[in-house]
């Protein structure tokens, strides 16, 4: 079982310190402190626990620490920085640990981004040697980046000439997309084993600025106090983000013989703004965070989600009135962007979704989204049934990774005219589209068991890729990119022979031996 | 520098006179390397006449050339030796095949990094050592330092032949980056740790051409087995001359073992202090020299367990020195037990031959102790010097940082830190062997905590002005 809490007395990987209003994440990843056995994490290079920490580290900058403007993340060792994702462990994964992985660290790096995007937080990636292929990768995730120009040190995605596979954790579209490195130099940089130096890697754009090593801490902290000026953090005090402990929020029932999972989500009482780790809101989006990796990674075949609510619909809208007119209250933005990014976990999650709708649930506003993430709704329609609402939330407080609300989205764009903050009752969601079936008491039982029974019974990877295509509509973003283009080539590459197979580049990795691939183009 | 004499300014057997790519690479680079020795060089010694050595061929006359030369003049050459008809490649998994003379582009970026790891030593070695002419035991040792020095540039010359002849337009901007480099430059560091330490003292600079320039001939002697034709046949050639640096090292050492001897006869005691005293270098002194260059050596081979290795091994482009003492040429499926700190761990040859390298590195390394410890047998005393083992005091690899004593043993971090003092040179030690640095430059005469050596240059009395300093 592998577990996402931490805290960073615990660390192994990772050194968090504060001065002012700049953090340093300094990067000394303990070689023998793999997460599973069978591989040494040398050259400061990463499996899943050490991005474990990384995703605490951030949530503890976030909301313990509202002083912090800016992050600087470096390295502990001496000429390297980062020389990317264990080799060794990518060579011995499975399948479905290797995409796991890079879905977790994928999600780790885009909450930079959503962070220097929405809470006023800004990255500086301080590369102070040698950055490898994932190492380069949490680089392009950082707004900035600086590189050692000691005539030595490189910045290089080698994925392809070393071990045939690709830069997956976003690296090939953030390359063009973000950086805007031109296409035919990009080329060229994702074939160039040993990558590029300070000098050209600053004309090509893959760095922001290149200091020399007796400069470069200075020079650090230096722009990481500039970035942090931009900054509209207020300071004061944080949030202390306790050990979450047992759920008291959210039920998780596993079926194993019907291989599905209930999620059962209990709703808020009347809830006031507070700064508390136990504010509804936050526990709600810390509990929800853990159960979807906990689902995703320690039970691969509970292959269907079934998403419930438990509560008053009054009192989520009530909640949600208070966010939304507080949302510029670092505290409670802080708690929305945890929330979106959580949500956003599920749009990207290989796992069908339904919400069920029944009476005593309360699907409304903020848990709402719940069932407009889902691939279907079934609600029940009878006489005191059960009532759903949408509040100002949904309006866009909650984008997915295309940049749409979860409701634009459901309606390709082209938005009915929805009611906020107002109970809508079986009829009326099914006639406005807010839900797939509106059963009525005398059908709903068998018409919820056959839908689910169905769907487990249908191969698992056509619904992954059926739903990954369908739930995502509307404009790609460079996000849509890395998840559905980038991620789908990558997860495909990960089971060809080419890289997996005895003779694949990816297993012979440190045995001296040639790949042997199979010429055929695909 | 068009309308150059390429033949007469550059020796060479690469055909220089008429290949344009080459031509066109050296202008740039020459005025470069020029400048470079004139700035990290020898720099205080640019107007003596120094008896060197040049290689003006690669056959039995041609490349040892003595003559009185200015050294910004000397002529650095490109030599490759003569090529073995229908070589064939003779370990890992292409093993039979033809030699490649052209890098196969699969490789590039591989043997482009050899290479300029390999050749980035050579030039750092020379400014490590710019400041020793000044403390010179005799004009007869100055000379040597100098044609190290010189041999160095031209190896790396030989390097920068690979890169510009080879690597296209990526080797002609690593070929300036050899130069760009410094050591012990904190902005531009040479590439590897060691060589960006200062050598202030003679007693290290023989330690180091003993230790040290004994990893490059490994280096070299595994290069020239390449499949890369050009860089085996560059590498074989740069052995003849990386041979000297040895012997500089070795006879060295051996007369200050010499010296010392004489010192405790003369006194009639083995009592650091007293000889010390008079002038001369007692024995566990020296002995924690070695220690300190042979450790610092050992790194140099890289980790225990090496993927690299591996893969350097199985394409070819680096076999193990002497390729074919062994048996087994290819070593798939082969595996090695290696004593790690926790516990022996089997691993497959192939991951592990940084670690037989360095075996038999340490072997060739015994040869001078046994010479020096007869001599100090013959002398009637008990000391016997000795190598410290390969998990003393390394930076890399599974043994790093760990409390290691020159015997291999794992002990208590305390008593190592207590006893490190006693293992290696001390601050005092150091301060004592420079108290002892003074330019002796008297032809024949020799610094008193050394013995002159038993023969001069290419039949020359020891007496000769191997130096003439104006």
């Amino acid at each position: 079982m592998i577990s996402f809490d931490t805290h960073p007395d615990r660390y192994n990987h990772w050194r968090l310190s504060f001065d002012g209003p700049v953090a340093t994440l300094t990067l000394d990843v303990a070689e023998d402190k793999g997460l599973v056995p069978g591989y040494k994490l040398k050259l400061n290079s990463y499996d899943l626990g050490v991005d474990i920490e990384l995703h605490d580290a951030l949530n503890r900058i976030r909301f313990e620490h509202p002083e912090v403007k800016a992050v600087v993340l470096t390295s502990g060792k001496s000429r390297m920085f980062c020389s990317g994702a264990n080799i060794y462990m990518l060579g011995t994964s499975s399948h479905a640990w290797k995409v796991n992985f890079c879905k977790f660290t994928n999600e780790t790096r885009n909450g930079i981004e959503d962070s220097s995007a929405d809470s006023g937080l800004r990255f500086l990636a301080a590369l102070n040697g040698t950055t490898a292929g994932g190492g380069y990768e949490l680089a392009l995730a950082c707004d900035e980046i600086a590189l050692v120009d000691d005539r030595s040190s490189t910045v290089s995605l080698p994925e392809v000439p070393l071990l045939g596979v690709l830069p997956g954790t976003g690296g090939l579209t953030r390359l063009i997309d973000k950086r805007k490195v031109r296409r035919d130099l990009a080329d060229v940089f994702c074939t160039t084993a040993e990558g590029v130096r300070a000098e050209r890697a600053r004309e090509w754009k893959l760095v922001d600025h290149s200091w020399k090593p007796q400069q470069f801490a200075e020079a650090v902290k230096a722009r990481a106090l500039e970035l942090a000026a931009k900054s509209d953090r207020p300071g004061g005090a944080g949030v202390k983000l306790d050990d979450l402990g047992a759920n008291r929020l959210i039920g998780v029932n596993i079926d194993k013989a019907a291989r599905t999972a209930t999620l059962t989500v209990k709703g808020p009482d009347a809830i006031k703004p507070e700064r508390s780790a136990d504010w509804y809101p936050l526990r709600l989006a810390r509990e929800l965070d853990r159960a979807i990796l906990d689902l995703r990674h320690n039970h691969l075949d509970v292959g269907l989600w079934l998403l419930k609510t438990q509560g008053g619909i009054d009192a989520v809208l009530q909640m949600d009135e208070i966010l939304e007119s507080n949302k510029s209250d670092w505290f409670v933005r802080e708690t929305l962007g945890y929330l979106r990014r959580t949500l956003s976990r599920l749009d990207v999650s290989s796992r069908s979704m339904f919400a069920v709708i029944e009476p005593g649930s309360c699907f409304a506003g903020t848990l709402m989204e719940l069932a407009l993430a889902a691939d279907r709704s079934y609600m029940l329609d009878a006489e005191n049934g059960p009532q759903i609402a949408l509040s100002r939330l949904n309006m866009g407080t909650y984008p997915m990774a295309n940049g749409l609300s979860r409701i634009e989205n459901r309606f390709c764009g082209d938005v009915p005219d929805v009611p906020t903050g107002k109970a809508i009752g079986a009829k009326q969601a099914s006639e406005l589209g807010l839900v797939t079936a509106a059963p009525d008491d005398i059908d709903w039982e068998d018409e919820v068991r056959i839908a689910i029974e169905e769907r487990v019974s249908l191969s698992p990877d056509a619904l992954t890729g059926m739903e990954a295509s369908l739930r995502f509509a509307g404009p790609e973003t460079m996000l849509t990119r890395v998840f559905g283009r980038l991620t789908a080539w990558q997860n495909w590459i990960f089971i060809r022979p080419n890289a997996i197979g005895e003779q694949g580049a990816l297993k012979v990795y440190g045995t001296g031996a040639k790949p042997k691939f199979n010429w055929e183009r695909v | 520098m068009s309308g150059i004499n390429y033949s007469e300014k550059i020796p060479n057997n690469v055909h220089l006179d008429s290949d344009r790519t080459l031509q066109r690479a050296l202008e740039h680079w020459q005025p470069h390397f020029l400048q470079w020795w004139h700035e990290m060089g020898p720099t205080d010694f640019e107007s003596a006449d120094v008896y060197l050595r040049t290689a003006i061929s690669v056959d039995a006359q041609g490349w040892a050339h003595y003559g009185a030369v200015h050294m910004p003049e000397y002529r650095w050459g490109i030599f490759l030796a003569d090529p073995v008809p229908e070589r064939k490649i003779g370990f890992g998994d292409a093993m039979g095949q033809p030699v490649w003379q052209q890098v196969p582009g699969e490789y590039r970026s591989t043997l482009r990094r050899l290479i300029v790891t390999q050749g980035d030593t050579e030039p750092a070695s020379v400014e490590q050592q710019r400041m020793l002419g000044h403390a010179c035991p005799s004009l007869y040792d100055l000379r040597n330092l100098f044609q190290v020095n010189v041999e160095e540039g031209r190896h790396l010359w030989a390097m920068v032949y690979l890169l510009h002849a080879y690597f296209g337009r990526d080797g002609r901007e690593e070929a300036e980056e050899l130069l760009a480099r410094h050591s012990g430059d904190a902005d531009k560091p040479r590439i590897l740790t060691t060589f960006n330490e200062p050598m202030r003292d003679w007693l290290s600079f023989f330690c180091f051409t003993y230790f040290t320039d004994r990893d490059g001939k490994y280096q070299l002697k595994s290069f020239a087995e390449s499949a890369f034709d050009p860089l085996s046949r560059t590498c074989r050639f740069m052995l003849t001359e990386e041979a000297h640096h040895m012997f500089v090292g070795e006879t060295g050492i051996s007369r200050v073992v010499k010296r010392t001897l004489e010192v405790m006869k003369e006194l009639g005691t083995d009592d650091p202090a007293r000889i010390r005293a008079h002038g001369a270098i007692d024995l566990p002194t020296l002995q924690r020299y070695l220690n300190y260059w042979c450790s610092s050596s050992l790194d140099l081979f890289g980790s225990e367990i090496s993927s690299n290795s591996a893969q350097n091994f199985a394409s070819g482009m680096k076999g193990r020195p002497d390729e074919t003492q062994y048996e087994d040429h290819v070593l798939r499926d082969k595996t090695l037990k290696l004593v790690m700190p926790d516990g022996e761990q089997e691993v497959p040859v192939l991951n592990a031959l940084n670690e037989v390298m360095r075996e038999s590195y340490l072997k060739d390394c015994e040869i001078g102790l046994k010479r020096w410890n007869r001599q100090i047998e013959r002398a009637g005393h008990a000391l016997r010097l000795s190598l410290p083992s390969s998990r003393f005091r390394r930076s890399i690899g599974p043994w790093a940082g760990l409390p290691v004593d020159p015997q291999g043993r794992l002990i208590e971090k305390s008593l190592y830190e207590k006893n490190l003092g006693s293992w290696i040179p001390s601050a005092a030690d150091q301060a004592f062997i420079q108290s002892l640095m003074r330019k002796v430059i008297e032809p024949g005469k020799m610094a008193a905590w050394i013995a002159p050596p038993e023969r001069g240059i290419n039949s020359l009395p020891v007496e000769y002005e191997y130096v003439k300093l104006h």
